[in-house]
């Protein structure tokens, strides 16, 4: 493990390898195409905007907030495959993200959303079961989260579209340049090689980093599976010298 | 073996180990359904105590009281009405409310200076009501022009979408902005932008986004990689 020196712990971000993310445009998945920009992007160079950002303290959140099987419960138990998923928040040099804030959104298990927009009504609403949490990363960059394995989701992509189950997550680390939102799949699905959202990702390392592994030595026996999902954001690069007057060289 | 494949013996191009490096988790797009997680009022429900949304200052926040407000567009000239945009900016005097701000991370203590907040399902408007930041120390010694920080994330957007909105009432400010500067094609500097006007006595600046050129040519936001 390489670590950028300590002593820079908020030194600029490492660029962006948009090679190893979907690009804008991915005509599979049909929406993309409007909602596309079609120039290229700008890289300005990091300044205080991008090296610093929001921090959530624990003590601003709820005993059960990550906990989708208790957080909306009215008088029972939701019904569904009792999952815990857990793992680490860490940098590209393998060091913690202290402090992230990790919130998380899903359907139920028969892959209906409590949302006002969602259409498939044909798959009930769970009166016990809300579909979101939000934690924040312990010393080591821990998170963990109980909830219900959601069902697959049919979609209007193309006529016969259905979503792997999926949890989405949505992660600020400790800079702006780090905001993330992603969905994590469950190993084995054979949905995902179907999927246009997942055919996206550029490669098949990456759609596999995506993949929660099952980890049934931190099953709770005769209470709950568990799912490992490890998360990486970029990483601060170290300062070796003062930082020069520059904006970026013309292009 | 087909016979165009490349010569199979020549050496790697990089003849010494790279520093290891795991590659950053790929985004995925946040979905129709994105408010469930991050705005679960706005996707009908109640279920968190305290809950983050778009309203950044509390009676104590130091500062000009302003609302910014807009709708995204996508390339067909319709709002995106299923939109979560989020805002980062620094406070009254230019600090940001974190340690990485070599003034140290206390500045108004009563300004978090981070939002977020849904368009309108119906309108696609979205709002917030904030205070107008603080000049803030660019690179080197230049000085960056008062602005937002703004993300977006929505259905049929595969990685959230970065771009800056700047106030137009400062023009000096932004004639000397490294970031405004460095975008080579002054028509589109223009998009990085907000208009300043009054409502109810309260003032409010206007941010449209477009996602995406439309034939005229030069309306397409700048989005930033960054």
């Amino acid at each position: 493990m390489t670590t950028a020196d300590p002593t820079h712990r908020y030194g600029e971000f490492v660029e962006r390898d948009l090679t190893q993310h979907p690009p804008a445009l991915t005509p599979g998945y049909r929406t993309s195409v409007l909602r596309s920009p079609r120039n290229a992007l700008l890289s300005p160079r990091n300044t205080l905007t991008e090296r610093t950002g929001p921090m959530i303290l624990p003590d601003e959140l709820g005993a059960h907030d990550n906990d989708m099987i208790l957080n909306f419960a009215k008088g029972g138990l939701p019904i569904g495959e009792r999952i815990v998923m857990h793992g680490h928040v860490r940098d590209e040099f393998g060091n913690p993200v202290r402090g992230a804030f990790v919130e998380a959104w899903q359907a139920n298990a028969g892959g209906r959303y409590r949302h006002k927009n969602d259409t498939y009504h044909l798959a009930p609403i769970d009166p016990n079961f809300g579909g979101c949490g939000r934690m924040v990363t312990d010393e080591n960059g821990y998170y963990f989260f109980r909830t219900i394995k959601p069902g697959p989701y049919p979609w209007g992509n193309n006529a016969n579209a259905w979503r792997p189950a999926h949890i989405h997550f949505s992660i600020i680390g400790d800079g702006w340049a780090q905001r993330l939102i992603t969905q994590s799949y469950f190993e084995g699905d054979p949905l995902i090689e179907q999927c246009p959202i997942a055919a996206t990702v550029p490669s098949r390392n990456q759609l596999r980093s995506l993949i929660a592994q099952a980890d049934p030595a931190n099953n709770t026996p005769f209470d709950s599976r568990t799912y490992r999902f490890d998360i990486t954001l970029r990483g601060r690069r170290a300062t070796f010298f003062e930082n020069p007057r520059s904006t970026g060289a013309a292009r | 073996m087909n016979s165009f494949s490349p010569t199979p013996d020549l050496p790697p191009l990089t003849p010494f180990p790279m520093v290891q490096r795991r590659p950053e988790t790929p985004s995925q797009t946040g979905g129709p359904y994105v408010h469930i997680g991050l705005a679960p009022q706005q996707a009908g429900f109640d279920i968190f105590d305290n809950n983050f949304g778009n309203v950044l200052v509390s009676d104590d926040t130091r500062g000009e009281r302003i609302t910014v407000e807009g709708r995204v567009f996508d390339g067909s000239g319709t709002p995106v009405r299923d939109v979560l945009v989020e805002i980062w900016q620094a406070d009254a005097d230019g600090r940001y409310h974190h340690p990485a701000d070599p003034r140290g991370e206390r500045g108004d203590e009563f300004f978090r200076g981070w939002g977020r907040t849904g368009g309108d399902f119906d309108t696609g408007v979205y709002t917030f009501e904030t205070i107008k930041p603080g000049p803030v120390p660019g690179t080197g010694d230049t000085i960056q022009a008062p602005h937002l920080a703004m993300v977006l994330f929505a259905r049929g957007i595969n990685l959230g979408l970065h771009t800056r909105v700047y106030f137009d009432d400062e023009t000096e400010a932004n004639a000397a902005d490294p970031l405004l500067r460095s975008i080579e094609w002054e028509v589109r500097r223009n998009t990085l932008i907000a208009r300043r006007g009054t409502r109810n006595g309260k003032t409010v600046y206007t941010f449209d986004i477009r996602l995406q050129d439309t034939p005229d040519g030069g309306r397409e936001t700048v989005f930033l990689d960054i």
